[in-house]
């Protein structure tokens, strides 16, 4: 096994759990926790201020979006802008209809959202994937009836990468409503963002959910896209903030932070994503080379170019976890081990692999500051570890 | 103070005790070649849909009915890792421990030994004590039953 080398950083493999905040929109944010306070509300110099820095920023995340300011919704996080979705849409339509449709491979976010709807009397159909996690837009259009208030299926998945077909779901399901607005359909955009196209009338969605801690901006704050006409009832009430859809005096630098970050990640977006693909093409070769008992999850060229998602038979993810921090390389795991409910993930599980299987899966996610240097290194080490664990592993034991 | 606000105010920051951290990166008592061990009794708990399985192959002095060699293989987290490892010591330990009292090592006292273990690993990743009595029993048929 190797040693641990003299890295005088870590190897930071863990982008799609939280980026860093980029060092200009940093600069732009810091004013507003000092200088420049006031609440939007108020009608004097500094509260216009304040209104009128939430106005840039909403017009900014607008014309990534390409929709009207208005259609922005400014939320506390990507869980927030996903309960808000789900909760809000199909709350607003109940009296249209009592069904919704999610897909199996959702983020917790929505799959919490969704049990929460069917102990208030809603119908969830979970919309199956298939081995790569892709959904199938047939099997959705199957799924609908004239029940159906909202569709929600995720942009690209968290944790094996996998990119949804919106584009064609969306074009499915505007035929499906022949001229109705139901079903409504709803996309988590978190990992997309930075990497995907984020524009609202080319995808045709109806509420797109993004947050500020995967695009190098601030935590604690996400954005909800709002299609003008579909109605949301509010999780939080007590103010006429963001159109008396979430009440509760606005952070103005979280605002003004994640409008400058999703304007920065979309101008980066085309050459990002281009640098990474090749990096993650280049790190999958040579892993599933020098590891020739691994498999990559997901789709094979339809996932995120920061995505690397391997299962290792025999042995477990949290001890390659550890063995890897070990080295100073941090990455991820689906494995039920390190997970506070102890469930091996739902994810992994809806692809159809073995419990077994998913016990062994490790993610690594690249980003802005990863180098080929680094890779090469996590692949000097990987292969040792990965070694070591299987000797000691039962599982490999002749009985 | 529970043993979980222990561990995480160590100041590392772990989730596991030093002595958890040493036994998952230095494990005692590993058995690599197993086709070529003599066992005198061989027991095995866990499943690998759970996540967690342990092999344990013993060697019994059968005049003091003393433990003599307790080795092992694990597949699952660092937990059960290390405490597959610290349960072979104390079996081996101070001149091997009797098969009656082997067979009566409980979860807590290997996890006392960790000096602790996070409350959510306490219950599925202990699991080294029942493959080490699976072991002494399946010795105990082997050979007990015959003299």
């Amino acid at each position: 096994m190797s040693t641990i080398a003299e890295l005088d950083k870590v190897v930071y493999l863990d982008y799609a759990a939280a980026t860093p905040i980029d060092p200009e929109v940093l600069q732009t944010v810091l004013p507003y926790w000092d200088k420049r306070y006031g609440n939007a509300s108020s009608m004097h110099e500094s509260g216009r201020r304040a209104k009128g820095a939430i106005d840039s920023a909403r017009a900014a995340v607008a014309e990534v979006l390409h929709c009207e300011p208005e259609e922005i919704i400014f939320t506390g996080s990507g869980t927030e802008s996903d309960n808000a979705a789900v909760l809000g849409a199909a709350r607003g339509a109940r009296v249209r209809g009592n069904h919704i449709i999610i897909s199996a491979i959702e983020h917790k976010a929505v799959l919490e959202s969704a049990q929460q709807l069917k102990n208030e009397g809603f119908d969830v159909s979970i919309l199956p994937v298939d081995a790569h996690g892709t959904i199938n837009v047939e099997k959705c259009l199957q799924l609908v009836t004239d029940k159906t208030v909202l569709v929600s299926v995720m942009y690209a998945n968290n944790e094996m990468g996998t990119i949804e077909p919106i584009q064609k779901l969306s074009a499915a399901l505007r035929e499906r409503r022949a001229g109705s607005t139901f079903p409504y359909l709803h996309t988590d955009a978190c990992q997309a963002a930075g990497f995907l196209t984020l524009n609202v009338a080319e995808l045709g969605i109806d509420l797109m959910t993004l947050n500020g801690s995967k695009i190098y901006g601030p935590r604690g704050i996400g954005a909800l896209y709002k299609k003008k006409g579909v109605s949301l009832v509010p999780l939080i009430v007590g103010g006429e903030q963001e159109q008396h859809l979430r009440a509760g005096t606005e952070s103005v630098p979280l605002i003004v932070g994640f409008a400058a970050a999703l304007t920065k990640a979309e101008r980066m977006r085309a050459a990002e994503s281009t640098r990474l693909t090749t990096l993650r093409d280049f790190f999958i070769d040579r892993l599933l080379k020098k590891i020739p008992q691994a498999m990559l999850n997901g789709h094979p060229v339809d996932r995120l170019p920061n995505n690397i998602h391997i299962s290792v038979p025999n042995i477990e993810g949290e001890s390659i976890l550890l063995m890897l921090d070990r080295h100073r390389v941090e990455a991820s795991t689906g494995s039920a081990c390190s997970a506070y409910d102890l469930q091996p993930s739902h994810v992994l599980l809806a692809l159809g692999q073995n419990a077994e299987l998913a016990h062994g899966s490790i993610r690594f996610t690249l980003g802005r500051h990863t180098t080929k240097e680094e890779l090469e290194y996590v692949l000097s080490i990987f292969p040792g570890i990965v070694e070591r664990l299987t000797r000691l592993s039962a599982l490999t034991a002749t009985i | 103070m529970n043993t979980n606000d222990k561990l995480c105010n160590d100041g590392t920051g772990w989730l596991y005790s030093d002595t958890v951290k040493d036994h998952f990166f230095h494990p005692r008592n590993i058995l690599l070649d197993e086709k070529n061990y003599e066992a005198d009794g061989v027991g095995v708990v866990g499943s690998p849909a759970c996540g967690d399985m342990m092999a344990v192959w013993v060697k019994v002095d059968s005049g003091t009915l003393r433990i003599t060699e307790c080795v092992w293989r694990t597949f699952g987290c660092a937990s059960a890792i290390a405490s597959t490892s610290m349960m072979s010591l104390m079996a081996t330990e101070d001149g091997g421990m009797t098969l009656s009292r082997a067979k009566r090592m409980t979860p807590e006292a290997i996890i006392e030994r960790l000096g602790g273990l996070p409350d959510r690993k306490y219950h599925c990743s202990v699991l080294g004590h029942l493959a080490l009595r699976e072991a002494i029993e399946d010795y105990e048929e082997n050979h007990v039953a015959r003299t």
